[in-house]
């Protein structure tokens, strides 16, 4: 388990006790995000996962600074070291400061959901992808031209040249995916975000796009933050994973150990919701996570799980859960863990 | 795009004809024909008609004869030998009257839509970006007031305060010594510094329509992925929004003159009217007020066909900045 | 029976109730709308002058008096300060005495605050019919000395009290906006409604014909139409004829919103059960469908109002709407066209500033009522 690179194992990005909360006009602040510790390391893929309005998209975009002007980082840091760079404190920056738009798109890009929605109807998307190369680089229009030739061609759009005059809505929506992940790619960036990059596209598709991605990880070498939601994608493409609950960061570690051992109660119903394939003896009744998400509004005082967790027990709604060491890079958020309570040999 | 512009030019056809059609119908609607009113104007100056010339007239449009058959050579006189029949009153071939006071209202109406585009484009881009800031509230009044004060009582506020604050009279396009002269840049500066009223009337109302759509649609799509890719990417926030926002929501603005077309020609008659300009409006409320019918018709179709070449343009044009239509894409 | 008829009675009674509720979330969000509410204040306001105008209007809208030509508005004051230097109560105007103009050597009235005419309120009057049938002979207010001027507003070029005019004019202005948008709802209704009920080639007519209508430029058409009205039409003929020379243009929009309800109705499922229910078309358009979007339909008809009444304007001050004895704000503003008239007698153009206040509250007032118009919605 020695590195043999010391550098590889200097975390990349680093995001410590991150709050984000959202006001408006006429209703009290939500805190979208609680506390939500991270760290991604060059070549490694960290995948969030959690269910829709938990909070890991507000994450993501909270390292690019992209957040809507409601929205504030009220607490912790996004400590972002490129290779051989100095650190930066994401957080501290402007949203439309110069430093911040160094960044966006050269060292950290972002590829989204609807790749029909975000790309610009209106532009070719080689003229897209040019606009990045010649704004980070400074190169002129033509050689640009050919660097997302090239780059069009990577993703395995075929006919990239003529690919590259064409219009989004020409193009399928794999297609345009891999557009996007070509747009991502143009400057080399150090860590890559995928917002549910797979989502909106069927299943075939989304295959090809994740071998895609992990063959482009390897040539490449960035650390990749991958958001999703579902399980399936996350043994697919993950070294590490976090899980996500109501704002919380409940449970973080390598792939293997977390769905092999998981430790908080909220992954390990996460991982008895999917269906396994199984001898007709050995099949179990899949179990839903009984009740429903509570809003960021009536979350808890303490753990945000503890409306619907089955060993719940006194200080899980009043006191928030310490991070936990559970294992080698595994960490958890929950009382259990910490106090000798009862349940805790039952859950294990 | 060779599709879409044969469909609209089609389109554009059937229309015209369609004018034409509304056009004669009111040449057709008073009691009477052209010959009684002329014959009638004739004998109340003392004068004596040439039987041997009104019957050639009465040959000439079908007068008399049903009503489709009249009507087909008054197009056919218009299609073919550009003949838009005589104006008794001023006892000329409409074509003589008409060509150069159209001119003036087409110039006008035209410089009213640049100047529109020009003063509702960037505020209706400042109102959107900057949403509840006092510009934004501003605009906002501004977008009521021209939609509630009529354009004739803006005129005439306009007139009443240069006559009152400057003792001038706003009115006319040129001072009498330019009016027949050759274009110059003399006649051009003092052109525009009479026309700059009648603009300004005329643009108020679009323009205040104009800034309400664009930041609507702005709004719309400030909040679409798209705009989040370009920050993304690392572009400045200014060139985000008016490269991608900006650009998209442009296509409805441009697709707003096929209906803005149709009021703005609407108001220049009546401006024209007020500010005593030389254009077709008021020749048309003349023609119309002594019956002369001939010269009104033609002018009521040649601005309905304005009208409608003035959308085919801004058809064009968005079929020029829009791909999606220029593809048939969706 | 017995238990059915107490079983089904709260049944009855909490639908009802649901019912209600919908209008009175109608209501409260149309509340608020501190403008739209605001609005519908100015707008009750301007209808029931129209409706009284005989009451309001201290003279008839043709009453002249060539000896106060151009006189300037009087304004009203309320208080008065008698010789200890007391306020009283006791509204008055003031008179008017004449100048000889030096430059243009004409004779004009200035207010002469040396005369103070007494203004009284429910003074008598001839008899007059309110609204045209009920028989009156009081007036809000008017002056007590007979022969005393009261312009309040000033005069026009006969001496004729503006603001008895304006009065008058509302109940012409504002009526032909209703009466036009009644007329345009006629039509937009059925058209629109069969248009979007059957589609087809019938809807695709259709579709064509308002396109085309809405490309044409109003005016001029509007013009060529009222120019064609015989000479010799009484006032009320003409007035009928105009506000139908608007509709032929105003039943386009509201066609296009009561179409644009019909195709999204058409395939809800209440529509479906009542036609596999086997009811008639004409029972589910009416029995069905137009309840249910009646609240778009007022919405809609309370936006073409205003653009009626700026039409109507437009075309009498052009001269070809209504009539020199009709009153209306266009044949009043009609008085204002004219640059040196208006520098000598600006407050000519007054009847246009009810035209914007009418226009903004209406507008308003439709908006309030468009987005209260879905309750659900948002």
């Amino acid at each position: 388990m020695t590195p043999l690179t010391p550098m590889a194992d200097r975390p990349l990005l680093t995001i410590e006790d991150v709050e984000i909360a959202f006001s408006s006009p006429d209703e009290a602040d939500i805190v979208a995000v609680r506390q939500v510790d991270l760290t991604l390391t060059p070549g490694k893929t960290l995948c969030l996962v959690g269910e829709s309005g938990c909070g890991k998209s507000v994450t993501a975009r909270a390292v690019l600074r992209l957040l809507d002007h409601n929205a504030t980082i009220s607490r912790g840091r996004i400590l972002f070291t490129p290779p051989g760079e100095e650190t930066v404190d994401i957080a501290t920056l402007k949203p439309d400061s110069l430093a911040m738009r160094k960044i966006r798109g050269n060292k950290v890009s972002m590829i989204f959901q609807e790749p029909m929605s975000s790309l610009s109807p209106v532009h070719t998307i080689g003229d897209q992808i040019d606009e990045m190369i010649i704004l980070h680089e400074g190169l002129k229009p033509k050689q640009a031209r050919e660097r997302t030739v090239s780059l069009l061609d990577q993703v395995g759009i075929p006919g990239p040249r003529e690919r590259a005059d064409a219009y989004p809505f020409q193009l399928s929506g794999g297609l345009r995916q891999r557009a996007m992940i070509a747009m991502a790619l143009a400057c080399t960036p150090n860590l890559l975000i995928a917002d549910e990059p797979t989502t909106a596209l069927d299943v075939t598709t989304q295959a090809q796009i994740l071998d895609l991605l992990k063959k482009l990880q390897d040539d490449y070498g960035m650390a990749m933050l991958f958001i999703t939601h579902d399980l399936g994608v996350v043994a697919e493409i993950a070294d590490d994973v976090a899980v996500m609950y109501l704002g919380d960061v409940v449970e973080q570690g390598n792939v293997f150990d977390v769905f092999r051992a998981p430790r908080h109660p909220y992954t390990q119903a996460l991982l008895r919701s999917i269906p396994t394939m199984a001898r007709k003896a050995d099949r179990q009744r899949l179990s839903p996570i009984k009740g429903t998400v509570p809003s960021a509004k009536d979350r808890p005082e303490g753990c945000a799980f503890t409306s619907r967790c089955p060993y719940a027990f006194e200080p899980c709604a009043g006191i928030r859960p310490e991070r936990t060491r559970v294992g080698e890079g595994h960490t958890a958020r929950c009382h259990l863990l910490t106090q000798n309570a009862p349940v805790a040999e039952a859950m294990a | 795009m060779l599709r879409f512009l044969t469909g609209r030019l089609f389109s554009m056809v059937v229309t015209i004809w369609a004018v034409s059609f509304v056009a004669f119908a009111i040449i057709q609607l008073p009691p009477g024909d052209y010959l009684t009113t002329y014959l009638a104007t004739i004998s109340a100056q003392g004068e004596r008609a040439d039987p041997r010339a009104i019957e050639a007239l009465r040959q000439q449009y079908g007068l008399g004869q049903p009503y489709l058959v009249q009507y087909w050579k008054w197009i056919t006189g218009i299609v073919l030998h550009g003949d838009f029949g005589r104006s008794f009153e001023w006892n000329a071939p409409v074509t003589e009257l008409i060509w150069g006071r159209l001119g003036n209202s087409i110039l006008l109406e035209g410089l009213a839509v640049v100047v529109m585009w020009f003063v509702a484009l960037p505020i209706g881009v400042y109102a959107a970006v900057r949403k509840y800031s006092l510009g934004d509230y501003l605009a906002t009044i501004f977008g009521f007031l021209g939609l509630a004060v009529p354009n004739f009582l803006f005129a005439l506020v306009l007139m009443y305060l240069g006559y009152v604050w400057f003792g001038t009279t706003l009115g006319g396009l040129f001072s009498p010594e330019f009016e027949n002269a050759r274009w110059s840049l003399p006649r051009i500066w003092d052109f525009f510094s009479h026309a700059w009223a009648p603009i300004v009337v005329l643009a108020t109302a679009g323009t205040a329509q104009l800034i309400r759509i664009m930041r609507a649609n702005l709004l719309d799509e400030l909040k679409k992925p798209y705009v989040t890719t370009a920050r993304s990417k690392g572009l400045p926030e200014w060139k985000v929004i008016l490269k991608y926002p900006v650009r998209v929501a442009l296509n409805p603005l441009v697709s707003t003159i096929g209906w803005l077309l149709p009021t703005l020609v609407s108001s220049s008659v009546i401006v024209s009217v007020v500010m005593n300009l030389p254009t077709a409006g008021p020749m048309l409320l003349r023609s119309l007020t002594s019956q002369d019918m001939y010269l009104a018709g033609a002018i009521i179709m040649l601005l309905g066909v304005l009208t409608v070449i003035g959308t085919l343009i801004s058809d064009l044009i968005l079929a020029w900045i829009d791909p999606r239509i220029r593809y048939g894409g969706n | 029976m017995a238990i059915d008829a107490l079983t089904q009675q709260p049944a009855l009674l909490r639908v009802k109730r649901s019912r209600e509720s919908q209008s009175a979330l109608m209501w409260r969000r149309f509340r608020q709308h501190h403008l739209a509410v605001w609005s519908l204040w100015i707008v009750v306001a301007f209808y029931l002058v129209a409706l009284l105008a005989e009451f309001l209007a201290p003279l008839g809208p043709g009453d002249y008096n060539p000896r106060y030509t151009y006189a300037a508005p009087q304004g009203i004051h309320f208080f008065s300060t008698d010789e200890n230097g007391n306020w009283q109560f006791g509204p008055y105007v003031y008179g008017y005495k004449t100048e000889i103009d030096p430059v243009a050597l004409r004779r004009t009235f200035v207010i002469d605050e040396e005369v103070k005419i007494p203004i009284a309120f429910f003074v008598p009057s001839e008899p007059y019919r309110l609204a045209g049938f009920i028989p009156m002979s009081i007036k809000l207010f008017g002056v007590t000395e007979p022969r005393a001027p009261l312009y309040v507003l000033g005069a026009d070029r006969l001496g004729r009290d503006l603001l008895s005019r304006l009065i008058h004019g509302t109940r012409i202005s504002l009526s032909i906006g209703l009466v036009g948008v009644v007329m345009s709802l006629f039509f937009g209704v059925i058209i629109g409604g069969f248009s979007g009920y059957y589609g087809g080639w019938f809807d695709g007519a259709v579709q064509r014909v308002i396109e085309f209508i809405r490309s044409l430029p109003t005016i001029p058409l509007w013009l060529g139409l009222a120019a064609a009205l015989p000479r010799d039409w009484s006032s009320l003929q003409i007035y009928f004829a105009i506000t139908i020379i608007l509709s032929l243009v105003g039943w386009t929009e509201l066609a296009r919103v009561v179409r644009g309800r019909f195709l999204a109705l058409r395939t809800e499922d209440f529509v479906t059960a009542a036609q596999l229910d086997g009811a008639s078309d004409w029972r589910i358009i009416t029995k069905h469908m137009v309840p249910s979007f009646m609240s778009h339909i007022i919405a809609a008809a309370t936006l073409a109002v205003p653009g009626m009444i700026l039409a109507e304007t437009a075309l009498s001050f052009l001269g070809l709407g209504l009539q020199a004895p009709i009153v209306s704000w266009g044949t009043l503003m009609q008085e204002a066209q004219n640059i040196r008239t208006l520098a000598s007698a600006p407050w000519l153009l007054l009847p246009g500033v009810a035209v914007v206040v009418v226009i903004l509250a209406l507008n308003f007032l439709g908006d309030g009522l468009r987005d209260a118009a879905d309750p659900h919605g948002r």
